[in-house]
């Protein structure tokens, strides 16, 4: 938990490229996040970095900050301002230029293939981040099937993720995990 | 939550009324409310901030009609990055500049930044204790569960489509990040371009 300069930059550094790559929202880099600071850094075990992912679900806000709570446990707050600022800022300026360039190429030919030539990949993004989230948990049979009856609800029925999240605890709570 | 792509609609009974088509504000906002805006969003934003942002921006403040909203949305979406950050730098940007994109970032990560700080802070003293291991175990079971519908529900379209290449590369992007566990940027830069010419040659 102690902050060397070292560490600090590796963080910035890191978020930093990684940011440039998160297409389709903050839960698509989840596996790479879990690759490099679980396999590459040993930064955190698996079963802290399920926790900091949970944690990151119950805080409202983009899903982004779970960033904010890596840098935090890796280098303290320190870390925590210098991972968010890297996540934040090269595609901040990125869209700041793009935004403000905009209105010449809205509709156009490219523009569609782009967007439509990412949604596949953002599909297997999230699906990878469900893969890797289900295998660092332990394994019990009870998160098994809170795991399948979320997805089965959630598919069929608009469900407010909180009550999810609170009748999943609910079950932790009571032992069952 | 489920802040990936277009998903379906947030229940909003008022965005129907639809009053006029007219430009909705003629008033440019202050920086002061451009913060509290995005701080309000965020914060209120569990399941995703989109739906927020939609309420806040099309039906209570009236800064952008409905259409620019998804357009500026749409655009947000295949930028790199959070999609909630790009529309904040973008629409902050319009509104006031520079300084509007800053003010529109802080009011959107700098709460929540604050609260997950406090939140690791009491998870470094207490982290160990079991109960509070189990309700966690519990919370990432259900949000990865939260996210296979996600999953489900955009590769319905995908998979109904008469092409494979998007079925084809959705599965291949499983198999390298998710199940092989390479590096993000590694296969990005192989699947990535093969995806949008892929899509090109179907325009």
């Amino acid at each position: 938990m102690k902050a060397d300069a070292g560490t600090i930059l590796t963080l910035a550094g890191y978020f930093a490229v990684l940011s440039l790559f998160t297409i389709g929202g903050g839960n698509s880099a989840v596996p790479e996040m879990h690759r490099f600071s679980v396999e590459v850094q040993h930064w955190l075990t698996d079963r802290q970095f399920a926790d900091t992912f949970a944690l990151a679900q119950l805080t409202p806000g983009p899903n982004l900050i779970i960033v904010t709570l890596i840098g935090y446990h890796v280098a303290g707050i320190a870390g925590a301002l210098v991972t968010t600022l890297a996540m934040c800022g090269p595609t901040g300026l990125f869209a700041f230029f793009v935004g403000r360039a905009s209105d010449r190429f809205q509709g156009s030919a490219w523009h569609t293939a782009l967007s439509r030539g990412l949604v596949p990949v953002t599909l297997g993004l999230t699906a990878s981040s469900a893969a890797v989230i289900v295998t660092t948990l332990d394994f019990s049979w009870v998160a098994a099937v809170v795991t399948l009856a979320t997805a089965l609800t959630a598919y069929f029925v608009r469900i407010h993720p909180l009550w999810a999240f609170a009748a999943a605890a609910l079950l932790g709570a009571a032992g069952l995990m | 939550m489920t802040s990936l792509s277009p998903s379906p609609q947030p229940p909003a009974p008022s965005a129907t009324i639809v009053p006029s088509p007219v430009s909705p504000a003629p008033r440019r906002p202050s920086l002061a409310e451009l913060f509290i805006t995005f701080a309000t969003i965020s914060l209120s934003g569990f399941g995703g901030v989109l739906a927020w942002s939609r309420r806040m921006m099309v039906e209570e403040r009236r800064w952008l009609t409905a259409e620019q909203f998804n357009e500026t949305y749409a655009l947000c979406s295949f930028l790199p990055g959070g999609n909630i950050l790009n529309f904040a730098v973008i629409f902050g940007q319009r509104l006031r500049g520079p300084l509007g994109s800053l003010v529109a970032i802080a009011g959107l990560m700098g709460p929540p930044m604050l609260l997950i700080m406090m939140i690791g802070a009491i998870y470094a003293h207490y982290g160990d204790l079991p109960v509070l291991r189990r309700m966690l175990t519990g919370v990432a079971s259900a949000a990865a569960g939260l996210m296979m519908a996600t999953v489900a529900k955009m590769a319905r379209p995908l998979f109904r489509n008469r092409a494979v290449t998007g079925p084809l590369v959705a599965i291949a992007t499983f198999v390298a990040i998710g199940i092989m566990q390479w590096p993000l940027p590694l296969v990005l830069a192989v699947i990535v371009p093969v995806s949008i010419a892929a899509a090109w040659v179907r325009l």
